[in-house]
């Protein structure tokens, strides 16, 4: 095996030029390939971050049928204390359950006392929904980052329109399931910045000032938001949970409750499944690079060899060694231009990184592009050269095995 | 039985709608360590011949049976094998393989077609480059050597793997007189050391006189045999 990488080394470095440009086409298409997944992961693992630990949480348990009127904010679809004790037992028996945070969702009158606007707010326990979004904090930028009772931090929208700022008293008036209508006075103690996707323009209050703004006789609790401790275990911890929960049923033995990941929450899913989309399309263009360039050189090899086959055919080389020889060539090929094409590749990612580009996306400014390259990817895409290469040179190769030497010698 | 032995060979080629006769009744038995000339001008056959022997074409009607195996039965990868196994060849323009060495090409068919093992690889090519006078050149690349010296490593190429039967296809028409004449007593020193059989063809008539046993090849034809001391029967 040896001898068939030495020949075909030198085969290769024959045509030095040839072999170099062939293998720098194909460095470029890894190159370009790991920019792109290096760029376009970032920002699609920044964005689900965002989403995810900011707004989201990585899970959402709800009543069944929450989620189809989710716009309405429907009181009348929030959880009983016995189904919300019942949800926090299962959740305490599945270790990967990082934190979880109780949610009453709901939309009211907010007023300046000059002015009056709709809005959506979360009653939340701090501690809890400080766990369960652990960048909530950092969207808070002005005022405390806490949520207190008797505060309210407010969309930055609001503040912006309103000129509201930390310390102004407002009225936050609701209706409640009921139907009757109730106002509390609320201190704004911070203004949050608004994000991209469902409930990024959405205001904070004490789960306790949500009960007493709602009258609520007892707790209700609309949703449930889920940290887990390793995102990768996502889908795991998913059915999981829907599994547990298959059997808790409602009066009339319909399933109680919804489970659904920020796939199922967030419009951005179908955006980052266009990223995965485009990554796979410029993999397909890096394959095609490869093959044609890698198979061109290989029909040009051959047909200069055609004598120097027919020699080696003459002399007793069996065919399946000829095609041997051809297709190391091409392998060597894409091994060198695999590893050209990584080594800049990850070079370029990386000064990248340093850079520290800034982009916005919807109204979020000033995202920080972070581009990195994972082993996996390399390996991968050193696997699809490599592979493609082989494919490329087997053509050309079998053709050259199949030679007969008799008119191979005699090609002039 | 003869190394060689063929008996009523025809051999057509179709070359678009024109039917082309090579070689007629051709008929010869060649010994072992013989040193045999076909010869004859262009388009006599000579090549065709060589080639059937060979084992790189097939005859279209008659037999032919080199080493006692029917050539005519072999598919492709029997042919190579036994091409591998018993033949060795030289050729008119040398065909060495320009990115190896002078040592690696006479190494070639003891690795890549024979599978030797090293030591007795290297045994075998110092003993070849020895034999034909090229061991202080095993390091030059054939485009670093004169003609001569291609094949006088061709000639050790043809011999390393021990063969049978050495075919050479006018081995001197690419060189000088005195270099061909060197080549030619190269080939006869080596079927004396090696007692291997040599066939060669030529139209050069000072290399012919070299052969211990010639046939002369006209129009397809066998028009004459030659006994000049060898060991063959016609």
């Amino acid at each position: 095996m040896g001898n068939l990488f030495k020949i075909a080394t030198r085969n290769l470095f024959r045509y030095k030029r040839r072999t170099v440009l062939t293998s720098s086409l194909v460095a470029i298409g890894v190159i370009f390939v790991l920019v792109f997944v290096g760029v376009s992961g970032s920002f699609k693992n920044m964005m689900v971050g965002q989403m995810t630990d900011s707004m989201l949480g990585h899970i959402q348990v709800h009543r069944k049928g929450y989620i189809a009127s989710i716009d309405n904010l429907p009181l009348t679809m929030n959880m009983k204390p016995q189904a919300v004790k019942k949800l926090e037992k299962i959740f305490k028996e599945i270790p990967e359950i990082e934190s979880y945070s109780p949610r009453i969702k709901f939309g009211g009158m907010f007023s300046s006392f000059t002015e009056t606007t709709n809005i959506r707010l979360n009653g939340v326990y701090p501690e809890m929904e400080m766990k369960t979004l652990p960048l909530l904090a950092s969207r808070i930028t002005n005022g405390g980052k806490e949520i207190k009772k008797g505060g309210i931090v407010i969309p930055e929208l609001l503040s912006r329109g309103m000129k509201i700022n930390v310390g102004d008293t407002i009225v936050v008036i609701a209706t409640n399931k009921d139907g009757s209508v109730n106002g509390k006075q609320l201190r704004v103690s911070g203004i949050i910045e608004s994000v991209t996707g469902p409930g990024g323009r959405d205001g904070y209050v004490h789960i306790e000032d949500a009960v007493e703004i709602l009258r609520m006789d007892e707790m209700e609790i609309s949703e449930i938001a889920i940290r887990l401790k390793d995102f990768g275990k996502l889908n795991a911890v998913y059915n999981t949970l829907n599994t547990m929960l298959s059997g808790e049923v409602n009066k009339e033995r319909k399933p109680a409750f919804e489970v659904h990941t920020w796939e199922g929450l967030s419009p951005f899913y179908n955006i980052a499944r266009m990223i995965d989309l485009m990554s796979i399309f410029i993999k397909v263009m890096l394959i095609a690079i490869v093959l044609i360039s890698v198979m061109n050189v290989m029909i040009m090899a051959v047909y200069e060899r055609i004598r120097e086959i027919g020699t080696i055919a003459a002399i007793g080389t069996m065919p399946g060694k000829i095609l041997s020889m051809f297709v190391v060539e091409g392998f060597l090929l894409g091994i060198m231009g695999a590893i050209a094409g990584n080594v800049f590749g990850t070079g370029i990612v990386y000064i990248l990184r340093a850079l520290k580009i800034t982009f916005d996306f919807g109204r979020q400014t000033g995202l920080v592009l972070s581009p990195y390259v994972t082993l996996q990817d390399i390996v991968m895409i050193s696997l699809i050269v490599i592979v493609v290469a082989i494919l490329g040179s087997l053509q050309p190769a079998f053709k050259a095995s199949r030679m007969e030497p008799i008119k191979a010698l005699r090609h002039v | 039985m003869g190394l060689v032995v063929a008996e009523q060979i025809q051999k057509d080629y179709q070359i678009g709608e024109v039917a082309l006769r090579a070689l007629s009744g051709v008929s010869f038995e060649i010994e072992p360590a013989s040193f045999v000339s076909f010869v004859g001008p262009s388009g006599s056959g000579k090549t065709t011949l060589l080639n059937l022997i060979g084992c790189l074409d097939k005859p279209t009607e008659g037999t032919l049976t080199v080493a006692g195996t029917d050539v005519a039965s072999l598919d492709r990868k029997q042919s190579a094998a036994f091409r591998g196994a018993n033949i060795g060849f030289i050729f008119q323009d040398f065909n060495l393989i320009p990115v190896l060495t002078v040592y690696e090409n006479i190494e070639y068919p003891l690795l890549m077609v024979q599978n030797i093992p090293p030591v007795k690889r290297e045994e075998r090519v110092m003993k070849l480059l020895d034999a034909v006078g090229m061991a202080d050149q095993e390091n030059k690349y054939p485009d670093q050597i004169s003609g001569g010296q291609k094949q006088r490593v061709a000639v050790a190429r043809a011999l390393v793997t021990n063969p049978k039967l050495v075919l050479a296809d006018e081995p001197t028409a690419n060189l000088d007189s005195k270099t061909a004449y060197m080549v030619i007593e190269l080939m006869k020193k080596m079927r004396d050391e090696f007692k291997t059989t040599f066939i060669f063809s030529t139209h050069d008539q000072k290399i012919v006189g070299e052969a211990e046993i010639i046939y002369t090849l006209e129009d397809g034809e066998i028009a004459g045999r030659q006994n000049r001391g060898g060991n063959g029967n016609g």
